[in-house]
């Protein structure tokens, strides 16, 4: 061997940056690029191919998930509950992508200090969740959660309609023009507090509650 | 499971798999050079005389690579992830196995409890050690790790039951869940009003209060809320309306706050547990429930 066969790629940064981009990118169009070519992954259907019930957030929800993702409740809670049975028998049946396709970043979360929220949605009345989220101690004296007692005032609801209209360019959103047309109205006056009840409210209840 | 759009991505997966696999023996194969006789140096230098050697790879090091390789292909044998093959051993197959085996250990004991009376399942330790388990994953959230609840969240370990204390209607109760309402009478009754029929509620369970208030208050109570407290204030156990004679109050006994919830009037909701929790489970938490009470 005369002159080593690598000192052709170690002496070109080009060569050396488009080799390296080839064999990083096997990863992602393997197991990334498929994803977008699956049906469970892009339509309302359950692990079986059943449909779900699943629409995108209604504007009084959009508002509650907004404050969810500002209030970094993703921090300590996650939305996803694994097909194990120690989760699916606390937690209720375990998450299926076609629950996630209105989620625009979706709430998955990777860390949890307080419960998933993957299925909270009806699981505590609407009452429990208003005075849980002001404080939690007031329900749940060994809470560890943060009291956010700020959340009984008025929410920014000007933005709804460009809001609505963003979600239209990313993802699979189809808000129709008479329901951007009266997304204002449905927020009008809303508090904080009772958006996010709303979102939470809705989490998980098209996938049938069951164990 | 026909999951992709069109078979064309199963080939391209299997394909892209096999592909780089592949590629990876033919690096391995290339590098499997025979160690030279002399050491070539890269034939640049730093620092006057520091030389780079163009070594083989060692063979320890190399053998690892074809031990990966060779694992990815038995994992790929065993498990799904080369098209459609072994889709029993998935995540999903692999949930229904554990649950299987969980329901086939834990089954025969639910049933033996769910055939039993629920007086009798309330006096069994093993049960009230599954029911107390139970209640604290899914009930003390609200009615408190003891039982004891909080405000709006009755007090299940007394003797008040708004909704009856039969054992059965207990299981209802958790089965289908309840909605209780308190109807506002702010636009009903003028804030004087109210006072006075806060009193006349105090004194029904001989709490402090102001007498002559108390007597006005009365009148009112004759005209808007026998209809669900009844005449002497025992409430209804079919509309979920309390006993307002008794010691317990779900929202609270003080003035204010009687004058509060009569204003703005209360809902709140016990959540049906049917569908989540399934009937044999419930037995056993009604059974808790009523243990938690009988206990005092």
């Amino acid at each position: 061997m005369a002159q080593s066969k690598h000192e052709k790629i170690e002496r070109s940064v080009f060569l050396m940056i488009v080799l390296t981009l080839l064999t990083v990118s096997v990863g992602g169009l393997v197991e990334i690029v498929p994803l977008f070519f699956q049906k469970s992954t892009t339509q309302a259907i359950d692990q079986k191919g059943n449909t779900l019930n699943v629409k995108p957030y209604d504007p009084v929800r959009l508002v509650g998930r907004d404050i969810y993702i500002r209030e970094g409740c993703y921090n300590c809670h996650s939305q996803m509950i694994r097909p194990f049975r120690a989760e699916t028998e606390r937690y209720g049946h375990y998450s299926v992508a076609g629950e996630f396709i209105y989620d625009h970043p979706f709430q998955w979360g990777s860390k949890r200090t307080g419960p998933d929220l993957a299925r909270v949605g009806g699981r505590y009345s609407d009452e429990w969740q208003r005075i849980h989220l002001l404080n939690p101690r007031d329900v749940v004296p060994e809470s560890n959660m943060p009291a956010y007692y700020w959340l009984d005032r008025p929410a920014k609801v000007a933005d709804i309609q460009a809001k609505m209209r963003a979600l239209n360019l990313v993802g699979l959103h189809k808000y129709s023009e008479e329901e951007i047309a009266a997304a204002p109205a449905a927020v009008e006056g809303l508090t904080e507090l009772d958006a996010v009840v709303a979102y939470l409210q809705g989490l998980g209840t098209a996938l049938q509650n069951v164990r | 499971m026909a999951d992709f759009v069109s078979g064309f991505w199963n080939v391209y997966v299997m394909g892209l798999v096999a592909l780089s696999l592949l590629f990876c023996v033919v690096v391995l194969v290339a590098n499997m050079t025979k160690r030279p006789e002399k050491v070539e140096v890269q034939g640049h230098v730093w620092d006057e005389t520091l030389q780079e050697y163009n070594n083989p790879l060692p063979r320890w090091w190399l053998y690892l690579f074809w031990a990966t390789l060779i694992f990815s292909v038995v994992y790929l044998a065993i498990f799904p992830g080369f098209g459609t093959t072994n889709q029993h051993r998935g995540q999903i197959a692999q949930y229904e196995a554990e649950v299987a085996r969980a329901d086939q250990l834990y089954g025969p004991i639910f049933a033996r409890f769910q055939e039993q009376d629920l007086l009798a399942v309330a006096a069994d330790p093993e049960a009230n050690a599954m029911g107390q388990r139970m209640f604290l994953t899914y009930c003390a959230q609200c009615h408190g790790s003891a039982g004891t609840g909080a405000k709006g969240f009755p007090n299940l370990t007394d003797s008040a039951w708004n909704w009856g204390g039969e054992p059965e209607t207990i299981k209802t109760t958790i089965l289908h869940g309840r909605i209780g309402v308190m109807t506002p009478f702010g636009s009903i009754l003028s804030g004087e009003e109210i006072k006075d029929v806060a009193n006349y509620v105090r004194s029904l369970s001989g709490l402090a209060n102001d007498s002559l208030r108390a007597q006005r208050g009365k009148e009112l109570f004759d005209q808007q809320c026998v209809v669900c407290h009844q005449a002497d204030g025992t409430g209804n156990t079919l509309l979920g309306a309390p006993d307002l004679t008794d010691s317990a109050w779900l929202y609270g006994s003080s003035e204010a706050t009687i004058i509060e919830t009569i204003t703005n009037g209360r809902q709140n909701q016990m959540p049906a547990f049917a569908d989540f929790l399934g009937e044999a489970k419930v037995h056993i938490l009604a059974a808790y429930v009523i243990s938690l009470s009988k206990g005092q």
